[in-house]
């Protein structure tokens, strides 16, 4: 385990990249407190995100996990050139999860899951410094997913399904750095677009080599999600024929990147779990944020983003005190996919140590209560973005941010 | 169970004030420092430029965006400081309302219906600032719109009542503290550490946007003499300079420290490079037309003056007039500097009529050295009474306020280089700073502009960014311009670490449609 995290230490400090996007690691309380570890751990209904492939690995016939965490976000930013600062006054985001699993026989089982692993909401003060790039941003993605699993041999299943995702977008900016109305307020533009819908897939495999090693692999295929039509609302536009910018509509595209994930756990006794993950997320999916306005003297907004594939490298164990107490503690490196000079304060992550822990209490034999709590751990770092254009100049905005984020999660499990 | 959810909520509780903190936060004081100088009570003193005037009128964004509020929040970063107050106006129509009556007019917005047929017009709507509505100061901005450097001395020049008659000034009735004040009684009872002084502009401009409708009061000690048109004498300048600048850093002052800022050339402005001096459209017929009716003055008449002894070759040279079919005649005008020659053409061998005489009697064609000011682009090309043969700047010649002439530029430049020159001396005599905005301003005329962080800012007319919609003022981003050199020699004066302004992020011209 020491050697492991060494490994994972090197690891860290070779990483170059920048890390975040909008991916939200918060998709079960039992692998968040492991560090978010679980696509070769088999605990509960969370394998049907972790990796469906497990599902069937389940003891009892009827699984149900359902958890909420509370994301408390912010972000602080300086520019000592100019003697600014801001900080984000993001509201609290609530990811949830709810999954479900049937075991039909002894070889085969089926699932229903519901979570959101994408999301945004970040929120500075109304026209700070960088308000031409980002006032506020809440983005949103649901998965609704059907599974099944089936053991292939006794140590062998494979599992996946079908997703659904219904997303929404809400984005506010100010149009550049300086247009007004004729009483000094910013003329802003804000985007919405809400029940958008796209497909996608996952599947998995899990296998168990001796009883106490389990290795499993997991892939949640790309989804773009393509607003169509959505809402254009314009304020503060000059009166004039010179900034006609009408209320209209827009079309936009988001990648929701495909995700692989190995990794494996091993039972050392009835005490102690170990587990290892490895996520590579296909962020350089992600090219350009380009908003396309329906009407036509309105021009349309191109904004470069050039993300690229980043990892993460998930470590996590468990405690197994008595029936009635499970403890777990875990930790993650996750490395940027924002490259230097696309450091957009709209998702202004790098990389971060996330430092993990959490019980379950079971208070009978088949309800359990799941806490979790994640710590993110940020270095300040001086960035910009150097791709926003005025007159056809780029204006780069830089500064030194720093973010933090906390999450207090709780969960129920059941299994009949 | 209980004592679980009990640890939770408590930490819980630690994330809501688990914010993210930098190493080295700006907010905490440390970052920048005030050096050697003292800015926990800053005033500034001057004229509209001081007061944040644009667009033709006083409005309360470009009050927010004067150079003197964008440094007081530069300096509010640098220590403790006192709030910086500004006599802020009603509202961001602009214009003055003096019992009721309206004394001056909306700002100017760009109005039209494309890049290439937008004009500055005045605003729509109605002033809501009323002058005798007295506000209570202190206020650390001191600029008083159409202030000379004598006004910052002169007693009763914030009277309410003097206001109609003249004798007070608007601006400065609304917030100076008695009937009786000066400006910079007002400004000392304030008791600064820190004073930025931009004053003496007006003592020569208002003589240039006149067209040099009044005169140079060389030697002239006596302010009540001056009428508003006039130039200051630079020695008397220099006098009341220094009267102001001892009282306020003098030992036996108040021995502040501060900024002085110097005066631009006239010509640096858009207000005279805007409309050119050879604006007249003429047919191939009407040039004719005009050359035949010039054409005995400029073959016989001229020739004959000289002839008399009456007129040096170059005087006639310069005074032939001579169109052609093109878009580019140059203007007609009098220039009173020219002999005066309507007597002698009523005379024989002449004999002209008195109106024809009078017509020719300092009557010359504009060169490219004229200057004509923004305010006379209206004007040229109208008629007289309707009468097609009357057209201004064309058979009619353009009066001296539509012209700012060679010689008539050469004196506002010779003024302005001895105001400069007293400036200097007095900011050295004080240990103060000096911010050169004749040279600044100069660089921004020039052609391109100066690049701030890849964001051009030039003098070019609506476009170039520094000035605004009435060609003499300038817009935020050129006040913040002027404020970032001012953050400059402050640094460099008094060791000092205030930050920059971002000239970029600060407005330029306001477009509406809503005009008169």
């Amino acid at each position: 385990m020491k050697r492991l995290f060494l490994l994972g230490l090197f690891v860290m400090a070779t990483a170059v990249n920048y890390a975040g996007g909008y991916r939200v690691s918060l998709q079960g309380q039992r692998g968040l407190a492991m560090g978010h570890t679980g696509v070769a751990v088999v605990n509960n209904a969370e394998l049907a995100f972790f990796n469906p492939a497990g599902l069937v690995f389940l003891e009892d016939k009827i699984n149900a996990a359902v958890g909420v965490s509370a994301v408390f976000s912010d972000v602080v930013w300086q520019n000592e050139e100019y003697g600014q600062m801001a900080r984000t006054d993001s509201p609290v985001g609530t990811p949830f999860y709810a999954y479900f699993s049937y075991k039909l026989s002894e070889k085969f089982s089926v699932g229903l899951a519901a979570y959101t692993p994408y999301g945004s909401s970040v929120e500075w003060e109304k026209d700070w410094a960088g308000s031409h790039l980002v006032n506020d941003i809440e983005l949103a993605a649901i998965y609704v997913q059907a599974l099944a699993s089936y053991k292939i041999t006794d140590n062998l299943a494979v599992g996946g399904g079908p997703i659904y995702v219904s997303g929404s977008v809400n984005f506010n900016r100010n149009l550049n750095r300086t247009l007004t109305d004729l009483e000094g307020n910013r003329t802003n533009v804000t985007v919405d677009a809400s029940g958008v819908s796209a497909f996608g897939w996952s599947a998995g495999a899990m296998w168990s080599p001796i009883d106490s090693l389990n290795i499993g692999v997991n892939y949640r295929s790309e989804i773009i999600v393509k607003a169509e039509d959505g809402d254009a609302d314009f304020q503060n536009v000059p009166n004039s024929p010179l900034t006609a910018f009408p209320d209209t509509t827009f079309d936009a595209e988001l990648p929701l990147p495909a995700e692989l994930t190995i990794g494996a756990s091993y039972q050392l006794n009835d005490k102690w779990l170990f587990a290892f993950d490895y996520n590579r997320t296909f962020w350089g999916v992600y090219e350009s944020l380009d908003v396309d306005f329906a009407a036509p003297g309105t021009p349309d907004s191109f904004n470069p983003r050039e993300y690229e594939d980043s990892s993460i490298y998930r470590f996590g164990l468990q405690y197994t005190a008595n029936d009635m107490f499970t403890l777990r503690a875990g930790y993650y490196f996750d490395e940027s996919p924002v490259q230097s000079g696309y450091f957009a304060p709209e998702t202004p992550r790098n990389d971060s140590n996330n430092f993990t822990g959490g019980l379950s209490v079971n208070i009978t034999d088949s309800v359990a209560i799941d806490v979790s709590f994640l710590y993110s751990k940020f270095k300040e770092i001086d960035e910009s973005y150097d791709y926003y254009q005025e007159n056809g100049q780029n204006v780069p905005f830089e500064g030194t941010y720093k973010s933090s984020a906390f999450v207090p999660g709780l969960g129920v499990t059941i299994k009949i | 169970m209980k004592n679980y959810f009990k640890y939770i909520a408590i930490l819980a509780l630690g994330v809501v004030s688990c914010e993210p903190e930098l190493d080295n936060p700006i907010e905490d004081g440390n970052v920048y420092s005030n050096g050697e100088a003292d800015f926990s009570n800053y005033v500034a003193l001057g004229n509209s430029l001081t007061a944040g005037y644009a667009d033709g009128s006083l409005y309360i964004t470009g009050q927010e965006n004067s150079y003197p509020n964008i440094l007081a929040s530069k300096f509010a970063l640098t220590q403790e400081t006192m709030d910086f107050t500004q006599p802020l106006v009603n509202d961001n129509v602009g214009g003055l309302l003096l019992g009721g009556n309206q004394i001056a007019e909306p700002r100017f917005v760009l109005a039209g219906e494309s890049l290439a047929t937008a004009r500055p017009a005045r605003y729509n709507g109605t002033p809501t600032t009323e002058v005798s509505n007295k506000l209570s100061g202190p206020f650390g901005n001191m600029g008083v719109p159409g202030a000379k450097s004598y006004h910052l001395l002169a007693p009763g020049y914030g009277s309410v009542a003097g206001v109609a008659t003249g004798a007070a000034n608007p601006y400065f009735a609304r917030f100076a503290s008695s009937e009786t004040t000066t400006v910079l009684a007002d400004a000392i009872a304030q008791n600064p550490t820190f004073f930025t002084l931009w004053i003496g502009n007006n003592d020569v401009l208002s003589y240039a946007t006149s067209g040099g409708v009044g005169v140079y009061q060389e030697n002239v000690t006596d302010f009540t003499q001056y009428g508003p048109n006039d130039i200051t004498d630079a020695n008397a300048f220099a006098f009341v300079y220094n009267s102001l600048v001892s009282q306020l850093a003098g030992e036996s002052g108040l021995g502040a420290e501060g900024v002085l800022i110097n005066i631009p050339n006239v010509t640096d402005i858009p207000f005279f490079n805007v409309v050119p001096v050879n604006p007249i459209p003429l047919d191939a017929a009407t040039a004719g037309a005009l050359n035949a009716q010039f054409g005995a003055y400029n073959t016989q008449i001229l020739p004959g003056l000289v002839q008399a002894g009456l007129l040096t070759e170059a005087e006639a040279n310069s005074r032939k007039i001579t169109f052609a079919e093109s878009s580019q005649n140059f203007v007609t005008l009098v220039d009173e500097d020219l002999t005066d020659i309507s007597g002698v053409l009523q005379q024989p061998p002449f004999s002209l009529d008195a109106q024809t005489a009078g017509l020719l009697g300092q009557l010359r064609q504009a060169t490219p050295s004229d200057l004509i000011p923004l305010t006379s682009a209206s004007f040229i090309g109208t008629t007289v009474n309707n009468n097609p043969m009357l057209v201004n700047g064309v058979s009619v010649p353009l009066s001296d306020q539509h012209v700012l002439t060679a010689s008539e530029q050469a004196l506002v430049a010779q003024v302005t280089a001895q105001y400069n020159g007293a400036i200097a001396s007095i900011a050295q005599n004080y240990s103060l700073g000096l911010v050169d905005a004749n040279s600044l301003l100069a660089t921004i005329g020039a052609d391109g502009g100066t690049l701030y962080d890849g964001v051009p800012v030039s003098s070019a007319f609506v476009t170039g960014g520094a000035f605004s919609l009435d060609g003499v003022h300038l817009t935020p981003r050129g006040y913040a311009v002027i404020a970032n050199e001012i953050v400059n020699e402050i640094n460099a004066t008094y060791s000092a670490d205030v930050p920059g302004v971002d000239v970029g992020s600060y407005g330029t011209v306001t477009i509406n449609n809503n005009v008169q």
